[in-house]
């Protein structure tokens, strides 16, 4: 049996945590394309693309993220496609994150006043050119904290891709804590690594906000 | 590609589907009452406690905030032993649950008391209620009140969560589907009518709380105030 120094823990905890972080990125930038994606539908106003993506909204909330998760490992699997655990976390948490995204987006650009739509109607512009150059900017302003908040969420919904067994720092934290028998230490500093993660970004959140002045 | 789904095969397990949720449904109220009760202490602490209380407060808050629910759970779980403290899956997912839901109940709460008019405290003090009668009986219920939709989402969140608790064998509902599809080998069927169970239970335990809230918590005067 090989002694594990203090160091050895926190070395190996570190070194699995850069595929947190890569997942976080992944899920992040991908869940930002489809919400934005989802969102634009939802601008256009026709009542089955908002009715559709209301019903997506929903379902990614209203369900737990573990399930996605095993519904996306599982899922591509009983379709025949035998995907690696990192992919089916990938993909779980890029549609959660997308949900989430479209929603607080939505938010945003419903509190763009009335009046910006119907000045850009009046300049002629076209659905693109107003949400281009009138009304996503504005929405932009106030998108960014919340935005940049729900980050944290996702990092912290990247752990749960440890349970289909993903290697990131929850599941590092486990295999360790197996080979050393101590859990208390182990998942101590599973904690605060997450903690070093998400704080840094959550005042950055809260800083953005008073900026704005959305507050 | 051939997708041949055998949901039968799950649901002729209704009976272990149904005690999961219930144990998911117990938790989840032993959290949100146990969770709001800390919320109201530690926003009523952060605000006019003591100041040697303030910062261990916003501490756990924001230690809360920023770690995942599944290695809170794991770190009671399984990290506690070694203080002497073990707890079975259900007390420690329970434990972990209130501690989870009572730090974002605190930010919450925070902000409805924020937001309340000096002037109500004022006229309060002025009536020669004590400080304490100001804030159990002027100030927290319509703080109450106007954060309650929030409240409502995160002990939903909390609910949903809880999906994890499965994993250190706390019968709740996923764990019983785990359980089915462990037997049947069916697992996407299995997840799926899990999934749609919580969807459900999520719907209807946010209509419950927006119709218990005005009133056994808050009165439904304070929710007009």
């Amino acid at each position: 049996m090989v002694d594990f120094t203090l160091w050895d823990i926190v070395r190996n905890l570190l070194l699995a945590a850069r595929w947190t972080v890569l997942l976080s990125l992944v899920a992040f930038a991908g869940g930002g394309l489809v919400g934005l994606a989802l969102l634009v539908l939802r601008l256009t106003r026709r009542p089955l693309a908002v009715r559709l993506v209301g019903g997506y909204v929903q379902l990614f909330q209203g369900t737990p993220l573990l399930m996605q998760l095993f519904l996306a490992y599982f899922g591509l699997a009983a379709l025949g496609l035998n995907v690696p655990a990192w992919f089916a976390a990938a993909l779980a948490l890029t549609l959660y994150t997308s949900a989430f995204l479209a929603e607080i987006w939505r938010g945003c650009v419903d509190a763009v006043p009335r009046g910006q739509w119907d000045a850009a109607d009046a300049l002629g512009l076209g659905f693109a050119q107003k949400l281009r150059y009138v009304v996503l900017p504005q929405a932009l302003r106030s998108g960014t904290p919340p935005t940049v908040g729900f980050l944290v969420q996702v990092v912290k919904g990247t752990a749960l891709a440890s349970v289909i067994g993903f290697i990131e720092l929850t599941k590092a934290g486990q295999m360790i804590v197996n080979a050393t028998f101590q859990p208390f230490v182990v998942y101590a500093w599973v904690a605060l690594l997450y903690f070093a993660l998400c704080f840094p970004i959550s005042l950055a959140s809260r800083a953005l906000e008073r900026r704005t002045g959305a507050h | 590609m051939s997708l041949a789904l055998d949901f039968g095969a799950v649901l002729i397990d209704w009976p272990l589907l149904a005690r999961g949720a219930a144990l998911t449904v117990a938790l989840t109220v032993a959290a949100a009452l146990a969770g709001l009760a800390i919320g109201v202490a530690g926003a009523w602490a952060r605000q006019q406690g003591p100041l040697w209380l303030r910062a261990p407060v916003a501490a756990y808050v924001e230690l809360i905030r920023n770690t995942p629910f599944i290695v809170q759970l794991f770190f009671i779980f399984f990290g506690l032993p070694s203080l002497g403290l073990k707890l079975s899956p259900v007390a420690a997912s329970a434990l972990a649950m209130i501690v989870n839901l009572g730090a974002y109940a605190i930010e919450i709460v925070r902000g409805g008391l924020l937001a309340t008019p000096r002037g109500q405290v004022d006229a309060g003090l002025s009536l020669a209620l004590t400080p304490r009668q100001v804030f159990f009986l002027i100030v927290l219920p319509p703080a109450l009140a106007r954060t309650w939709p929030a409240t409502a989402s995160q002990i939903v969140i909390v609910m949903l969560g809880s999906a994890v608790c499965g994993q250190i064998a706390a019968e709740e509902l996923s764990y019983y589907a785990n359980l089915i599809q462990s037997r049947n080998f069916r697992a996407f069927e299995a997840y799926l009518v899990a999934t749609a169970l919580y969807l459900a239970l999520a719907v209807a335990l946010r209509r419950a709380l927006m119709w218990a809230g005005p009133r056994f918590l808050f009165g439904r005067s304070a929710a007009q105030r």
